[in-house]
């Protein structure tokens, strides 16, 4: 059971592994001079005015949470569907009540106005 | 893949077990990591000449025989690139971004099914596990925007995120009526399932609404034109990695091509019927290497949809922020909830891919 996972593991360090080697490579074979200029942030020819990590939109909050919920209906989905043929009708059952009570929620965010985005 | 070990290497009967297994699945790994790496490298290329012919120009025809060795020219020119790392930066998230966004990408292809025969991970929870290692790459890209310490970095790591979660959702909703299709979670079972006559029992015919809006959540979920909001050149200069340089940057890129590449083997997998071939069970292939199951034929159908990514890039304007959001939330997941209640009458009744089982 867990040997069919060694493999992966080894994917694991053997991607790992090429990464580390081509920064390295990057960092050894590309050198340049710096000064602070080059160092300093991007920004249109100004100099930097203000932090960097600045205040951002709430909504970007708020699809982080939504996404919380959606994803957790849909890890709760995925052994009902594979289970199917084994549960029949009183499955289908259980799961319509569910995505039901989803649905509502989903329409609530909806008119609530949780999916605008201006 | 065993006798030819125990013929090529000598010894190989003396070792461990384990030993054995780790060395099987190294070779295994090398064995679809070379030629994964090799794709990425002329995608890039095949994407500039396709582009190119689409705006009538030539492309890159320089480097070597029509300009085949471009990409090796690419990746030489990365290499001896200045690595610089702001002043103001995290210095280590802002180097462990970019591997962190590599190493998913190449990583979930462990459980991807070449063949028939050939997997590195025969692993029965496949497709959690890839859901899982695509989820990892939003990391690497929130990192980099926050560990560079600029605000077009900032702005488009927020974006794109925010844009990687949205269409998540979208995509998983998919999965699970691929799921209840194919009745398991190991993509080689998924395969399987879709056997029959000829193309008639692929899924994507009795999911095509599943199909569509999957394709098209890759395409977002890989911030790829049309929805390359992320990194609008025009807005916010490139995005999440506009401070990286040099090779830190060519591991963004390795991972964005390895992603998009992915997205077309699972298309490929889930609705497409993977390795199998069109011709199989049709009369007069029966015995035709054409109808046998091959690499072939998965390559070949991956190859139509990594065209799609170019073409869509070629030819559709930038779509804008709330519209991207507005197509995700309001459009694709009441379609997929929808289409799995639909599914579901589908099993209740017994029609399509069912047609027996209740």
């Amino acid at each position: 059971m867990l040997a069919n996972y060694v493999p992966v593991l080894i994917f694991f360090c053997i991607a790992g592994a090429l990464g580390i080697v081509l920064l390295t490579l990057g960092f050894v074979l590309g050198h340049g001079s710096k000064d602070a200029a080059k160092l300093s942030p991007y920004e249109c020819g100004f100099e930097a005015f203000e932090d960097s990590r600045m205040r951002f939109d709430v909504r970007y909050y708020l699809v982080a949470i939504l996404f919380i919920v959606f994803d957790l209906e849909i890890a709760f989905l995925f052994p009902w569907a594979v289970a199917l043929d084994q549960i029949g009708l009183f499955g289908l059952g259980a799961m319509a009540i569910f995505l039901g009570i989803l649905v509502v929620g989903f329409i609530y965010e909806w008119r609530k106005g949780a999916l605008e985005w201006d | 893949m065993e006798t030819l070990l125990s013929n090529v290497v000598p010894f190989w009967s003396s070792f461990s077990g384990d030993l054995q297994l780790v060395l099987v699945s190294a070779a295994k790994v090398i064995v679809l990591l070379v030629p994964l790496i090799l794709g990425v490298a002329y995608f890039t290329y095949w994407e500039r000449k396709i582009i190119g012919w689409m705006q009538n120009r030539l492309g890159p025809n320089r480097v070597g025989p029509k300009g085949l060795l471009q990409p090796f020219a690419d990746l030489i020119k990365m290499l001896f690139k200045e690595v610089i790392v702001p002043a103001n930066s995290n210095r280590f998230l802002f180097v462990i971004a970019p591997l962190l966004s590599m190493v998913p990408a190449f990583v979930a292809w462990a459980a991807v099914p070449m063949s028939d025969t050939f997997v590195v991970a025969d692993i029965n929870a496949g497709l959690l596990y890839i859901l899982a290692l695509t989820s990892l790459g939003v990391y690497g890209v929130i990192l980099a925007g926050w560990a560079s310490n600029s605000k077009y970095a900032l702005l488009g790591a927020m974006r794109s995120a925010a844009q990687i979660v949205a269409y998540e959702i979208a995509m998983g909703f998919a999965l699970v009526g691929v799921v209840m299709a194919g009745g398991s979670l190991n993509l080689g079972d998924i395969v399987l399932a879709q056997q029959g006559t000829s193309i008639a029992s692929w899924f994507i015919w009795p999911l095509f609404p599943l199909f569509l809006v999957y394709f098209i959540s890759g395409v977002a979920e890989t911030n790829r034109s049309p929805f390359d909001v992320a990194e609008g050149e025009s807005e916010i200069v490139a995005g999440f990695h506009v401070e990286y340089s040099g090779i830190a940057f060519g591991l963004f890129f390795l991972a964005e091509y390895a992603n998009m590449i992915l997205i077309t083997v699972l298309t490929v997998t889930f609705f497409l019927g993977g390795w199998l071939s069109p011709f199989a069970g049709l009369p007069g292939f029966a015995d035709s290497w054409l109808a046998a199951p091959s690499l072939i034929w998965l390559v070949g159908k991956m190859f139509i949809f990594m065209f799609c990514f170019l073409w869509f890039r070629a030819t559709f304007p930038r779509y804008r922020y709330d519209q991207i959001m507005r197509l995700g939330w309001k459009v694709f997941i009441p379609i997929t909830i929808v289409w799995i209640v639909v599914e579901a009458c589908m099993v209740a009744l017994g029609i399509g891919p069912w047609s027996g089982t209740v």
